[in-house]
């Protein structure tokens, strides 16, 4: 158990590794690829304002004529212990881990991130709740009443659900029941607000983006999990259990469930990995200050650093994800032998 | 009072291509600490019969008639909760393949547990030690260390011994077994038997064992009842089934039953043809496209359903051959065959 952990755990630093060097080679290939030289990237550093010769200075100071080789292991150095920036007019420590500094607000990118994610978990875990219990609850019941009326609409739905891009479910939803109409759930103003501030206002801003989030979701979780009680409900330990006196309520719940829960498991730990990464597209449909909206100013601002911060520190949460999912997918399958 | 009877017991199951009969017209009784045997091919309505003993089929498609009397209690006409608290307490099963019966997820010590919590009212403390109990009572060595295993990690036997342990776990007083050995290898299955038969003397249940092997009744049964299509075609002793059954069908099984001065591959006297349709069974008696005897009987087998009568001390045969012509046929015709084999 304790050598299947840490060989998980080494396996996970090289995949950050590896995906750092992916990273890094896009990031700073892909502009060189497209005609920029390392003067025209150090004079983001330095400023609109500096002449020729000072953007040279910097650009060889902040070393991007060295080989790309050496750029990356700078670049990795920054991550693990901080670095020194030396610009030419003065030189600026960036503390460990160090993602660089925006190049539009001359900020660095780590407090930044820090920021922004109490926004994407409270969106994602709140969603992750919201889908799990939903979706489950209605594949259990569409399972036990197969072809019944609920499972027919219930499965109509989750096709919609899975197949309908959020933008268009975040906007009906937003018309629908955003503030100032008969069907509203959401407070006034709607801004994000922290949930140590104000949680009935955190609550209130984060509704509408739960709901949308979680529909999404749900609909492929409620697929799944009949998919998955369909199967497990004709096993022989069902019919054991049943033998057995138990309830049907425990029959379904205890028994079926439980074989049928390995797959979601597995599943939700990736989605919601996944998601602490920034929800994209829910972000920006309901301007919420997470790691997506960010993303994609950065992406807008071709603000570099940015960028590769945030697709490092997503990656590091997939990551960190699949370690969980390996580690709990043998709390759930006995079966499986951790070595 | 007879302690289990069975009256005309029907369960039909609707289906896109028909009705199928699964069990149609069956009726026996069964005393407490007797043991009755019920053998017949793949498909004869074995499992549909012990299913239905326990109420499993109610609140599904089934459709369902007759009477199962059980200690004075009618199941078929009693609401599928009454049914559901006898389970497990005063009827237990214990199932063919012990490795896909029991919940992979959970231990073997809280599926028993589970089993005797549902019915007493004890701490989870009380049920373990009872627990261990059973799984030392059904020879499961260090008890207290495996009450704690997954069933993936017991042998074929050690599962099976589990669970047995879990059925008796509420001393049922009916006790199914259906295949309790088909999955198991040869000399474990012996123990298997030799535990069943102890431990149906120490509990004093009634005990029905399921089996399309006619070797495993012959090691348990007091009584034997061959069904083929959903009926019963003969019943009677061990002796009368094994000294001098009567039924053509019956001869066919006992023909290939592997014995063991035989290679257990090696069926001598296989019943030729396949089993029949449940949805439409043959005319007369459904096994007249399988039997040599046929064409004995006037053309009465493919025009008349036979009915099941007494040949001679509560030995019933379902056939129209007249009680001479069978026993002159077992006697010359079959039984030297058989031997001679
Ligand atoms: N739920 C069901 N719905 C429809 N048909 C069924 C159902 N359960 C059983 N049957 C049918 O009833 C017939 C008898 O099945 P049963 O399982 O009782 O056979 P068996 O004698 O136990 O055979 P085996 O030796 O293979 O276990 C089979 O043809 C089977 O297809
Ligand atoms: S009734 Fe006819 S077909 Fe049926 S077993 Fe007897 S002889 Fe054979
Ligand atoms: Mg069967």
């Amino acid at each position: 158990m304790v050598t299947y952990i840490i060989r998980r755990l080494i396996w996970a630093a090289v995949m950050l590794t590896i995906v750092s060097i992916i990273t890094f080679a896009i990031f700073f290939l892909v502009p060189r690829l497209a005609g920029a030289t390392p003067e025209s990237l150090a004079a983001r550093y330095v400023g609109r304002t500096a002449n020729a010769e000072q953007v040279q200075i910097a650009a060889e100071k902040l070393g991007f004529n060295d080989p790309l080789v050496v750029q990356y292991g700078r670049f990795a150095k920054g991550i693990v212990a901080g670095a020194d920036y030396d610009y030419g007019p003065g030189v600026e420590h960036c503390p460990a881990p160090c993602f660089g500094y925006s190049f539009l607000t001359r900020l660095p990118v780590w407090p930044d991130l820090l920021d922004r994610l109490p926004v994407t978990m409270s969106l994602a875990f709140g969603a992750a709740i919201i889908w799990v219990l939903a979706g489950v609850a209605t594949g259990v019941v569409s399972a036990l009443k197969r072809g019944s009326f609920f499972d027919r609409a219930a499965m109509t739905i989750a096709l919609g659900g899975v197949s309908l891009p959020i933008f268009f479910t975040g906007i009906v939803s937003m018309v629908v029941f955003s503030y100032g109409n008969p069907f509203s759930i959401t407070a006034p103003g709607g801004s994000y607000t922290p949930l140590l501030d104000d949680p009935v206002a955190w609550a209130y801003s984060l509704v509408l983006p739960w709901v949308t989030l979680a529909f999404l979701y749900a609909a492929g979780y409620a697929r799944l999990t009949r998919a998955g009680m369909l199967e497990t409900m004709n096993e022989d330990y069902i019919r054991t259990a049943r033998a057995k006196g138990l309830a049907e309520r425990t029959v379904v719940l205890k028994h079926g469930l439980r074989g049928a829960l390995t797959p979601l498991v597995t599943i939700f730990g990736l989605d919601v990995g996944l998601l602490l990464g920034g929800a994209v597209l829910t972000e920006s449909t309901y301007s919420l200050p997470g790691m997506g909206k960010y993303a994609i100013d950065a992406i807008t601002n071709q603000d570099l650093p940015k960028v590769m911060g945030v697709v490092l520190f997503a990656a590091f949460f997939v990551v960190v994800a699949n370690l969980i999912v390996d580690l709990l997918y043998a709390v759930v399958d006995p079966r499986v032998r951790l070595a | 009072m007879t302690f289990l009877e069975l009256k005309d017991l029907r369960i039909h199951f609707p289906s896109d291509d028909g009705l199928v009969k699964s069990v149609d017209g069956l009726s026996f009784r069964l005393e407490r600490g007797k043991t009755l045997g019920i053998v017949g091919e793949s498909g004869s309505g074995k499992s549909v019969t012990s299913l239905g003993i326990l109420g499993l089929h109610k609140g599904g498609r089934a459709k369902i008639s007759g009477e199962i009397w059980l200690d004075g209690e009618e199941l078929v006409s009693a609401s599928a909760e009454h049914v559901r608290t006898l389970r497990g307490k005063k009827m237990a099963m214990i199932f063919q393949d012990p490795l896909s019966a029991m919940h992979p997820f959970y231990t073997v010590g809280a599926q028993i547990m589970e089993a005797y919590r549902i019915h007493h009212d004890v701490s989870k403390k009380v049920a373990r030690k009872h627990a261990i109990e059973m799984l030392d009572r059904v020879g499961i060595p260090q008890p207290d260390r495996r009450v704690d295993s997954y069933p993936h990690e017991f042998s074929g036997g050690m599962r099976q011994r589990a669970m047995i342990a879990m059925a008796l776990s509420c001393d049922p007083e009916l006790l199914i077994a259906d295949e309790p050995t088909t999955a198991l290898d040869v000399t474990v299955q012996a123990q298997i038997l030799d535990l069943m038969r102890d431990l149906q003397r120490d509990f004093n249940a009634a005990l029905i064992v399921i089996t399309h092997d006619l070797g495993v009744v012959a090691e348990l049964s007091d009584d034997i009842l061959v069904m083929y299509a959903g009926k019963a075609i003969e019943y009677g002793t061990a002796e009368d089934i094994f000294e001098r059954p009567e039924h053509p069908y019956t001869w066919g099984l006992l023909g290939s039953m592997p014995r063991l001065d035989r290679e257990r591959t090696e069926r001598l006297l296989p019943i030729k043809g396949s089993p029949p349709s449940l949805i439409n069974v043959p005319p007369g008696c459904a096994f007249h496209p399988r039997c040599t005897f046929a064409d004995r009987t006037g053309g009465r087998s493919t025009s008349e359903v036979p009915e099941l009568l007494e040949s001679e001390g509560g030995h019933l045969v379902r056939c129209h051959l007249s009680r001479d012509v069978r026993r002159t046929a077992w006697e010359n015709e079959i039984k030297p065959n058989l031997e001679a084999s």
